[in-house]
């Protein structure tokens, strides 16, 4: 029987990811990889692409991982895990393995948006038994703070600096989850540490639908959003609660919001604790202010619809 | 320690033991230290679940002390605590103080 | 007993694979790779092996896939060419620094820019830093023989890297020769079932494959990737002897024709080295000793072994079939390093031929030889590097 999702009964489980990683204080990647295998009842083999969380948590001869876990370049996550998922399925095949294994492969929005976008696609659009979970901190943090397609407009970047005559970045983000819905994969999804709850329950609906699934998870940055060490999940849930970052699923096709918040929160409420959106501020950039409130709205008008209209 | 030479290692410098980081203590990156004020404590394991470093330790679905070994001090158990009565049960006290 | 068929090499190697039946296989069309995985994809579909594909998107994802799956425990290969090839180019060097076994015959073919679809030898030279075991092929029966081995090569326990096996596109892909094919079930003993070393899949033992390591190790790792090439030359030598034993085709490190008492040489790699040795047997014939040295084996370079064969001859002329422009040719630069760790060391030149498919002609061997019979007998070398083949 699956453990019951509660905190009381998922702390007895053996945490499969351990301390002695070496992320930041305060990042939100580990925990949102310590919420994914807590949910998972499965044997688990995961692959991460080059980033934070790899170079953080297999260093030299120290790995934080106790599951099997494979890393091997930046930009294909997804198809190193295809091949594992493969091999995984041929010999099961061919009767020289009998457990249900599950495949995770996790990367950040370089990795995932940018870099890894192809190996991404073709992973999904192949269908290969896996969940894709990108943890997204919105840019290159490990290089540096460098701007990625998941930046949020607005943000200033050490690519896309906020100076003098640019306001740092110009465009909105990317939509990778709907972009990865519309491979007709069973199941898209975004979700945030903050609700560990609806996070892990998407976890375990994913891991029940054969296939290819992807999760998009917000996960504060203290060192790239200039914010404090300990404000990861507050940080993330005023991204759900501003509905900058909604929570929401796609199962084959259908939309449907995960999460409500009671009371639309202004969008400043998430930008005004982040160093980054710090520029914002002075006088001159209210437009920007303006546009990003406004198109934080028009997505949320668009999903709600979408969840409305039944597609 | 002796460092390895090139005989010793595995071929394709593959870690054969999972979870050795547990052995790599980051305890010494801290500046702040949560305290645990286990009187205002509710046991809702927010704390444990928030917790990016699996500093918190739990025991039969009991929170009991902090790992000091691993904690890094970032902050977010105290922050996320609700505590009891608007009493937090974690605070974050300057370390050498 | 063997069969005798007529075959092209894409055809012959496609049926290699078939025969020792790997677990996994990345398929991705490049010309003029496309035919071989085409037919083994057939093979697939028609349940003639128990292979699953991975029909990826890139030659890329193909090499990470095939990456991901000999980390996970199995016998794994793809194939590709050319731009196939170099897009590879940085998961080459991931899958022999994780030192994974996968077979993967290359069809050789020139790089761009101008694109250019036929063979040269472009594509493999620019990859021979890549820390993979690269065997080379004069025709289809070697290419199909070259891949059985390789897989008893690559996945010996004392070694453990990723193997390429060379052969020239549309020369030797496209054409049908005479050959003669194993039995499946000899192919199959030969080969005998995939041994793992670290699989990710045995779950008691969770492992983690390609970690970050800094300047405490990677020295280290690097030099033992040194170490264990330094023993493949031994088990393709013991592969062979085996080989042999079964098919009655001998190999080595590299074949020597007519080189024993030769004072002119000609080193060349692949499908040229066949007209080659027609040019050497007519020089022969008119009393002129000459004589050719054909490389099998380029990653580990035998360079001892090399330098014993050409030691006798006076002079030498490396051609190779890809350039490093500014440079010697690849091959050029292996066999004068080689060479000079002799005392009394033969003259050498370098040429280049058959850029993107030029045609190699008798004619080319024979000017060749032309020329080192004048160096031979005290002629001063006019050039070391020199293009051939090409207009003004
Ligand atoms: S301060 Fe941070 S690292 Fe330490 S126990 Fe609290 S949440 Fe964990
Ligand atoms: S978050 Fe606070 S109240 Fe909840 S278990 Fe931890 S210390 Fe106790």
């Amino acid at each position: 029987m699956a453990t019951p999702l509660t905190l009381k009964e998922l702390s007895k489980k053996e945490e499969l990811f351990t301390h002695g990683h070496r992320m930041c204080a305060g990042c939100g990647a580990p925990t949102i990889v310590k919420m994914v295998l807590l949910a998972t009842e499965y044997p688990v083999v995961a692959a991460n692409a080059t980033g934070c969380l790899e170079v953080s948590t297999c260093i030299s001869e120290y790995t934080a991982w106790k599951i099997p876990w494979i890393h091997t370049a930046f930009e294909n996550a997804a198809a190193t895990l295809s091949g594992v998922e493969t091999m995984y399925r041929s010999l099961k095949k061919q009767g020289k393995i009998d457990k249900d294994v599950k495949f995770i492969a996790f990367g950040g929005d370089g990795g995932t948006y940018d870099i890894g976008f192809q190996s991404l696609s073709g992973a999904m659009e192949r269908g290969h038994d896996m969940i894709y979970i990108c943890y997204d901190n919105g840019a290159y943090m490990n290089t540096g703070i460098q701007r990625s397609s998941a930046t949020p407009m607005g943000a200033d970047t050490t690519t896309c600096p906020a100076g003098s005559c640019v306001p740092g970045k110009l465009r909105p983000r990317k939509n990778l989850t709907k972009i990865m819905a519309e491979h007709n994969i069973p199941y898209a999804a975004q979700a945030s540490p903050s609700h560990w709850m609806d996070l892990m329950k998407k976890v375990r609906k994913a891991h029940e639908l054969p296939g290819a699934k992807f999760l998009n998870v917000i996960s504060p940055c203290n060192r790239g959003w200039r914010s404090k060490t300990n404000d990861a999940i507050t940080l993330s849930r005023l991204a759900v609660n501003t509905c900058y970052w909604p929570l929401y699923e796609i199962e084959e096709g259908i939309t449907k919001v995960t999460y409500t918040p009671k009371e639309k929160l202004p969008l400043l409420d998430f930008i005004k604790p982040q160093g980054r959106f710090k520029h914002l501020f002075e006088p001159g950039n209210e437009w920007l202010l303006k546009a990003m409130q406004e198109e934080v709205d028009r997505e949320w008008a668009k999903l709600q619809a979408a969840e409305k209209c039944g597609c | 320690m002796k460092q390895k030479g090139w005989k010793d290692l595995p071929p394709g410098s593959v870690i054969l033991e999972g979870g050795s980081a547990a052995r790599f203590k980051t305890g010494s990156w801290r500046a702040f230290r949560p305290v645990w004020i286990e009187e205002n404590c509710i046991q809702c394991l927010f704390c444990w679940i928030y917790c990016p470093d699996m500093a918190v330790k739990v025991k039969d679905g009991k929170r009991t002390e902090f790992d000091y070994d691993f904690c890094k001090g970032c902050g977010i158990c105290a922050l996320e605590c609700p505590g009891k009565k608007g009493k937090k049960a974690i605070e974050m006290v300057e370390e050498g103080k | 007993m063997a069969k005798v068929v007529a075959v092209t090499g894409n055809e012959a190697v496609a049926n290699a694979l078939r025969q020792v039946n790997p677990d996994v296989c990345g398929i991705y069309p490049i010309t003029p790779q496309t035919d071989m995985m085409q037919r083994y994809a057939s093979y697939i579909s028609n349940g003639k092996v128990d292979t699953e594909a991975i029909l990826v998107e890139s030659e890329h994802s193909s090499m990470s896939a095939c990456i991901g799956a000999s980390a996970a425990g199995g016998r794994v290969v793809t194939a590709t060419s050319s731009q196939g090839l170099a897009l590879m180019w940085e998961m080459l060097h991931i899958a022999s620094g994780d030192r994974l076994p996968i077979i993967m015959p290359v069809v050789n073919r020139a790089l761009s820019a101008p694109l250019n679809i036929h063979g040269d030898h472009s594509d493999a030279m620019g990859c021979r830093d890549t820390g993979w075991i690269q065997i080379w092929s004069e025709n289809g029966q070697e290419a199909y023989d070259n891949t059985i081995q390789a897989f008893r090569v690559g996945e010996h326990m004392d070694i453990r890297l990723p193997v390429m096996v060379c052969m020239d596109g549309f020369i030797i892909s496209h054409s049908i020769e005479r050959m003669e094919y194993l039995e499946d079930d000899e192919v199959k003993k030969f080969v005998g079932p995939f041994k793992n070393l670290f699989p990710l899949l045995d779950l008691e033992k969770p492992k983690s494959y390609g970690p970050l390591i800094l300047t405490d190790l990677y020295h280290e790792y690097k030099k033992a990737q040194h170490e264990v090439m330094l023993k493949v030359k031994d088990v393709v030598l013991e592969v062979a002897k085996d080989f042999e034993k079964m098919s009655g085709r001998k190999y080595g490190l590299f074949e020597t024709y007519r080189l024993e008492d030769a004072d002119i040489a000609i080193v060349i790699l692949n499908s040229a080295a066949g007209t080659t040795k027609d040019v050497v047997d007519e020089l022969r014939d008119k009393g002129i000793k000459a004589g050719l040295l054909k490389p099998r084996l380029f990653r580990p370079f035998p360079y001892e072994e090399m330098a014993e064969a050409l030691k006798n001859a006076r002079a030498v002329c490396v051609m190779d079939r890809s350039d490093s422009f500014g440079g010697y040719g690849p091959l050029f630069m292996e066999v004068s390093s080689a060479l000079y760790q002799l005392k009394n060391r033969p003259a050498l030149i370098n040429k280049i031929y058959g850029l993107g498919g030029r045609d190699y002609l008798p004619s080319h061997g024979e000017m060749v030889f032309n020329e080192l019979a004048e160096i031979a007998a005290g002629g001063k070398i006019k050039a070391y590097k020199e293009y051939i083949g090409v207009r003004e």
